[in-house]
């Protein structure tokens, strides 16, 4: 048999005769006759073109990011692309890898992880930066267990705002009550925010860590100084999520006030939008903690010739060494997209990065005006919250039928939170980026008006 | 391969020592030639009690991380906090300056081995 050709009849008769089989029913006889399919019924085969031209038409058929006025984000952000970050992405070298168990063969990969950490670092203000996780929701999981373990498993209580996103605090339910951890939920006040007397009081000097986003699901900023101070005074950690990263070429990150970590999303930085990612999650804490790190770490060295060079640490502490008592179970680092990541920061530069986080405020800020302007039916649900690119819209109706509504009048307005609860009113979360063009923004207006 | 004959030592490579009615803790110096270079040394907090066979820490190597288990039942008493700057401690003096901790308790009636036979648990280890 050819590894690369499946097995014939021929072969399939050989291997059942090894196996002292008469049929292929045979082989499968152990499962259970109520779990199996009989028959499935299909129409015949059809040619590759008539395919393509079916499954054309019908995608054809979808409403399109890029030829419609799009204000979706929630948790996931549509930004330039450089040519370069594919053009990079897909070389073979970089394409096909798996993640390398003789590291130190892969220079290219390695190089790329401590670079991207170096980015990551910077962004965030916290000395140490991992070489990735999945996602942004693995990644607050991460810090919370992070938390427990470098308080030695004696406080277990998490405290957790809710106004991080609900699909983070899902992933983030699943995983504490699995490990016996328990969740205390903060609201945030009238204005969105939270407040850190309330902290202070649910954390108590039980938590572990005092987990917060910001901009928080509704967009707005949170006092990170104040935050981190209510965490510590309750000897606590303080754990902050973004999960819109490209804020963080305008907002300092969490770590230059005094955060232990700051983890999050990084998809914004390259990584196109897409049903189920993928994503890219980050994680920084402060050296003091290193060890307590989940995943690992690219180092700079140099090679016997004293040449520079690039090595992985840390991972010592990692599933594949440590088994049951790794530090986690995510074993590899997400390398395709931490490389798109990383590209896509270098094409920017810190002043491109800058400038770009300055457009989405901008034509956030505009935005807001505009419809301030409209008025009744239409209200900014914290209309005095400061916000980076997205805000919370209050309309004549629930999110999900404004959704249905805005999208007749051609506009993709948003993302509704009606099936997400939460003690925040029943609306749209707008997002506005650099992509959003000044035709796109009054398209947006024209479609208000229309249902006003 | 050095195994002073003053100490008593478990099957998990640790020595004991008695010292008045504490005793000291550490790993052989067969232990740290097998973990390599040391880098990091990981100490239980003080006050912590530990029954036999409980893992007290862990040492981090270059290439591995290894725990390190409570030959005697006890209470910490003290950690040896240089190690926190000198990890290398441990390779260069095992039985002396690269001790772990100090337990109460006593190696009295332990299931412990004195110098000949854990030289000769050495040899049908690695038999």
């Amino acid at each position: 048999m050819h590894p690369w050709v499946g097995a014939g009849p021929e072969d399939r008769r050989h291997i059942l005769s090894e196996l002292g089989l008469k049929s292929i029913d045979d082989l499968f006889a152990s499962i259970p006759a109520g779990v199996c399919v009989d028959g499935l019924d299909l129409p015949p085969a059809k040619d590759e073109s008539w395919i393509r031209r079916t499954l054309g038409e019908m995608a054809s058929t979808n409403v399109a990011m890029d030829s419609t006025p799009c204000f979706l984000g929630a948790g996931v952000y549509r930004h330039v692309q450089p040519s370069v970050v594919d053009a990079v992405l897909s070389r073979a070298e970089f394409f096909t890898s798996y993640t390398p168990y003789q590291p130190e063969i892969s220079q290219g990969t390695l190089q790329v992880i401590f670079e991207f950490q170096t980015l990551i670092s910077r962004l965030t203000g916290l000395d140490v930066a991992n070489a990735s996780l999945y996602d942004g929701a693995t990644a607050l999981v991460e810090a919370v267990l992070f938390s427990h373990r470098v308080l030695r498993g004696k406080r277990e209580l998490v405290v957790v705002a809710e106004t991080i996103h609900p699909m983070y605090r899902r992933v983030l339910d699943t995983y504490t009550r699995a490990a016996g951890i328990e969740v205390a939920v903060v609201s945030p006040g009238t204005d969105g925010r939270l407040d850190p007397d309330t902290i202070r009081k649910v954390a108590g000097d039980r938590a572990c860590c005092v987990a917060i986003q910001s901009p928080n699901f509704l967009g707005i900023i949170e006092d990170l100084p104040q935050l981190a101070t209510a965490a510590h005074d309750c000897g606590a950690l303080a754990v902050e999520v973004v999960t819109e990263a490209v804020s963080l070429g305008l907002l300092t990150g969490g770590g230059s006030f005094g955060f232990d970590v700051v983890c999050g999303e990084a998809q914004s930085f390259g990584v196109a939008p897409g049903f189920g990612g993928p994503h890219l999650g980050f994680f920084t804490c402060s050296p003091k903690h290193l060890r307590q790190m989940p995943g690992r770490l690219a180092g700079e060295t140099v090679d016997e010739d004293g040449a520079r060079a690039f090595c992985l640490t840390l991972s010592t502490r990692e599933q594949h060494i440590r088994r049951a008592k790794a530090t986690s179970n995510i074993c590899t680092n997400q390398g395709l997209m931490a490389l798109a990541a990383t590209v896509w920061l270098e094409a920017m530069g810190g002043s491109g990065l800058r400038e770009l986080a300055s457009s989405c405020l901008a034509r956030t800020e505009e935005l807001k005006r505009r419809i301030a302007a409209i008025g009744d039916p239409w209200r900014i649900a914290y209309p005095h919250s400061p916000t980076f690119n997205e805000f919370l819209l209050v309309g004549p109706a629930s999110g999900i039928e404004l959704v249905e509504q805005l999208a007749s009048e051609g506009v993709l307005a948003g993302v509704p939170t009606t099936d997400w609860g939460g003690s925040w009113p029943d609306g749209l979360l707008v997002a506005v980026t650099e992509r959003n063009s000044a035709e796109d923004l009054d398209a947006f207006v024209a479609a208000l008006e229309t249902l006003s | 391969m050095s195994i002073p004959e003053e100490l008593k030592y478990d099957r998990s490579h640790e020595w004991v020592k008695t010292d008045g009615d504490a005793v000291v803790v550490g790993i052989t110096h067969y232990a740290q030639d097998q973990l390599g270079e040391v880098v990091y040394v990981e100490l239980p907090e003080v006050g912590n009690a530990f029954a036999v066979g409980d893992e007290l820490g862990t040492l981090e190597s270059v290439k591995a991380v290894s725990e390190f288990l409570a030959p005697v039942a006890g209470e910490v008493l003290e950690v040896n906090d240089r190690l926190e700057d000198e990890p290398n401690l441990v390779n260069d003096d095992p039985y002396g300056d690269g001790w772990l901790v100090r337990l109460s308790g006593s190696a009295d009636g332990q299931d412990l081995l004195d110098a000949a036979g854990y030289q000769e648990f050495l040899i049908q280890e690695s038999a």
